[in-house]
């Protein structure tokens, strides 16, 4: 296990540690094969990802008992994982089925074996206290496999803390700046927002009315209402879900039709996807979709969206890199807080408490 | 599930001690830096025995207030080596090393049903399994057997806590264990396969065990056990090493352990697990004057009863008859190239 140091508690922490007694999306199911293992490293454990026989996913401490060994450069033999090494077997449990040279297995041979839910196309991994581990905690993002919406995503690997990718989505007023060409518009920095919260959820709501459509809304508006042209209701209802997925609803309306009262039938819908699994202190794994619930039908809707939100996801991803790079060249600079940031700042309340029921500090250690 | 298999030493010092059953001394101890112990965790201790530092393991009954209140049971074995006579001469305040938890015994998640089987002192490793599986609303059994009521620690408060989840066989009040019954329970059961066996006691009962599940074609990963090499066939008794290829001969004291008398002789011999499980300090055994004691879960039944080898840390030489105190001690010859 990480050695933590305890430096001061506050709020903002520069470098945020990571709750372990929580559900981390480790895969895309697709990613996870009965062919070969998959090795990845989830809240700063390395694992080797694998389908036994029945197609259940395992997820496996990535190092044979023996001398350590990667396993997942070993084989998938049925029910059974093998070292690449010596030959040890496992069975999905972790435990040793077979040793060589010898005719008894050594009853200590046990790999850690990590609890798994596979849920709307992912596959979800507890690397915490496995008694805690309640598959119906896992955070909602039926999106994912509702035969009402239709899309894909991708996963970006992003060089930086895990909750500087929450804080980035949990205020989209940087889309102004940083998403210029695509989503980007003043009236983001310009219109009012509202933050509720409760234990382990924080939602921010944004409505902008009466607006021209940028560049992104405008193509799916003409998606769905060839020919469209004239302003719009343009809103950005960002829900946060412990401990790091945000599923932002966005969408725009032909303005004054009603959307802001619940009547969407005028305009485009989209549901932002994101769900972010801390690799280590300093790395995350950052899985994201973009799903629409319009024209279903059209798989090249689902691949352009896809590329669209892959374009402005890589402008992100520079900042984010950029930003870590900052952080670690500035180490005695504190982080400041804007009105803009009060969604991200209850994230990281909820985060905090999470991590001292677990005993841990809210900074992780210093590099 | 976590794994805690690295061994770092820190100090821990002695709350206090009573005796929860004849024979068996309660310690509870608070280490100097504090882990959560996982059910299945034992400690490792560095205790002076009679001069020489020697380690030995003794299983965390329970883990209070994130690791600061770690209780262990330990019972006065008159045929120890030295440990278990010196453990009970702790009192409170004493300071002890010893290791973090140590985990090679870990309770698995998501089996349909468990069964835990301890046998007499073996309970210390099952207590916070059986804890754990009541708080997770599993499926388990818990199996006490031992000789008498009277030694039988925690028996009372177990059958408190598990009600009818706990099944007590004693050995004087002719309710046996009976290990075919029990193993052939499970084979039949529904669940069969899906059962998992968590068992920590005498070598003797563990092994029958074991040859019961395997004969009921119950699967091997499904049984899990933890042995410290603390019990044989026969009580522990002095008995003689020879060592041809080096002219010597050691004498092997009932407090000790070959491995321990051969490398206070000076004798170089290679070892690593110390309790009878990984096989490196096996050697040839070339003559035996007696029977093997071979306390090992290494070596396979059939290895052992061709007395070719045997495994230097917990295996001893016993005359296997009760004869005469004047009688020769056993003695073993073994190839140490």
């Amino acid at each position: 296990m990480t050695v933590l140091d305890s430096p001061p508690i506050t709020a903002a922490s520069k470098i945020f540690n990571f709750p372990r007694n929580a559900w981390y999306v480790a895969a895309w199911d697709h990613e996870v094969t009965a062919k070969q293992p998959l090795a990845r490293t989830i809240a700063d454990r390395p694992l080797a990802l694998w389908r036994n026989s029945d197609g259940r996913a395992v997820a496996m401490a990535d190092a044979c008992w023996h001398r350590l060994a990667p396993l997942s450069k070993g084989k998938v033999l049925g029910d059974e994982i093998q070292c690449p090494y010596h030959g040890l077997r496992y069975n999905s449990a972790g435990r040793c089925t077979s040793m060589p040279a010898q005719e008894t297995i050594n009853p200590s041979a046990i790999v850690p074996s990590y609890p798994v839910v596979e849920r709307y196309r992912y596959v979800w991994v507890w690397v915490g206290d496995p008694d805690l581990a309640d598959p119906s905690s896992v955070p909602d993002m039926h999106q994912m496999d509702s035969p009402e919406w239709a899309g894909d995503g991708e996963t970006i690997y992003a060089p930086c803390n895990y909750q500087l990718v929450l804080d980035n989505l949990m205020d989209l007023t940087h889309e102004e700046f940083v998403h210029s060409s695509s989503i980007g518009q003043d009236e983001l920095s310009e219109a009012e927002f509202e933050v509720s919260h409760s234990d382990r959820e924080v939602t921010v709501t944004r409505w902008m009315r009466d607006i021209d459509a940028p560049p992104f809304w405008l193509k799916n508006m003409r998606d769905k209402f060839p020919g469209f042209s004239g302003k719009v209701d343009r809103w950005q209802i960002i829900h946060f879900e412990a401990p790091s997925t945000i599923r932002i609803d966005v969408g725009v309306a032909k303005a004054g039709t009603g959307a802001p009262e619940g009547d969407r039938s005028q305009g485009v819908n989209g549901f932002v996807m994101n769900t972010i699994t801390p690799e280590t202190a300093r790395t995350s794994h950052y899985f994201w979709a973009f799903m629409r619930n319009y024209r279903l039908e059209s798989q090249t809707i689902t691949t352009q969206l896809r590329q669209g939100v892959h374009g402005v996801f890589g402008e992100d991803e520079d900042m984010l890199a950029a930003q870590q790079r900052a952080i670690d060249a500035n180490p005695e600079h504190e982080f400041y807080s804007l009105n803009i940031d009060a969604g991200g700042m209850w994230v990281r309340r909820i985060l905090d408490r999470m991590l001292q029921a677990e005993g841990l500090p809210a900074a992780a250690a210093a590099k | 599930m976590a794994v805690n298999t690295q061994t770092w030493w820190q100090q821990g010092r002695v709350l206090e001690t009573d005796d929860p059953a004849e024979g068996v001394r309660r310690v509870v101890l608070a280490p100097d830096r504090p882990v959560h112990a996982a059910p299945g965790t034992h400690v490792d201790l560095r205790l002076d025995l009679s001069g020489h530092v020697r380690k030995r393991s003794y299983s965390i009954v329970r883990s209070e207030d994130g690791g600061r209140r770690l209780t262990l049971g330990v019972q006065l074995a008159p045929t120890s080596r030295g440990g278990s006579r010196h453990m009970h001469g702790l009192e409170a305040g004493d300071v002890v090393e010893m290791t973090g938890p140590v985990q090679s015994f870990p309770l698995g998640v998501g089996a349909d049903r468990y069964v835990l089987v301890a046998g007499g002192i073996g309970i210390t490793a099952l207590v916070a399994m059986a804890d754990t599986l009541r708080r997770r609303g599993a499926d388990y059994t818990l199996v006490l057997a031992g000789r008498r009521r009277a030694v039988m620690a925690y028996l009372d408060e177990l059958v408190d806590t598990h009600g009818d989840r706990v099944r007590v066989f004693v050995d004087d009040e002719d309710v046996r264990l009976d290990v075919e019954t029990l193993v052939g329970e499970i084979a039949g059961s529904s669940a069969a396969a899906r059962t998992e066996m968590y068992m920590c006691g005498p070598i003797r009962l563990m092994d029958a065990i074991r040859r019961a599940w395997v004969a009921h074609e119950l699967p091997e990963p499904n049984l899990r056990f933890e042995t410290f090499g603390s019990s044989g066939g026969w009580a522990a008794e002095d008995f003689v090493v020879h060592l041809p290829q080096l002219d010597r001969s050691v004498r092997v004291g009932k407090d000790s352990s070959m491995l321990d008398a051969l490398e206070d002789a000076g004798v170089d011999v290679m070892w690593d697990c110390r309790k009878g499980e990984c096989g490196i300090c096996q050697v040839k055994v070339l003559d035996v004057s007696g029977r093997i004691d071979h306390r090992d879960v290494f070596l396979s039944q059939q290895q052992k009863e061709t007395y070719a080898s045997l495994c230097l840390c917990v295996a001893r030489a016993a005359r296997g008859e009760p004869g005469p105190s004047s009688a020769e001690p056993a003695a073993v010859t073994l190839h140490l190239p």
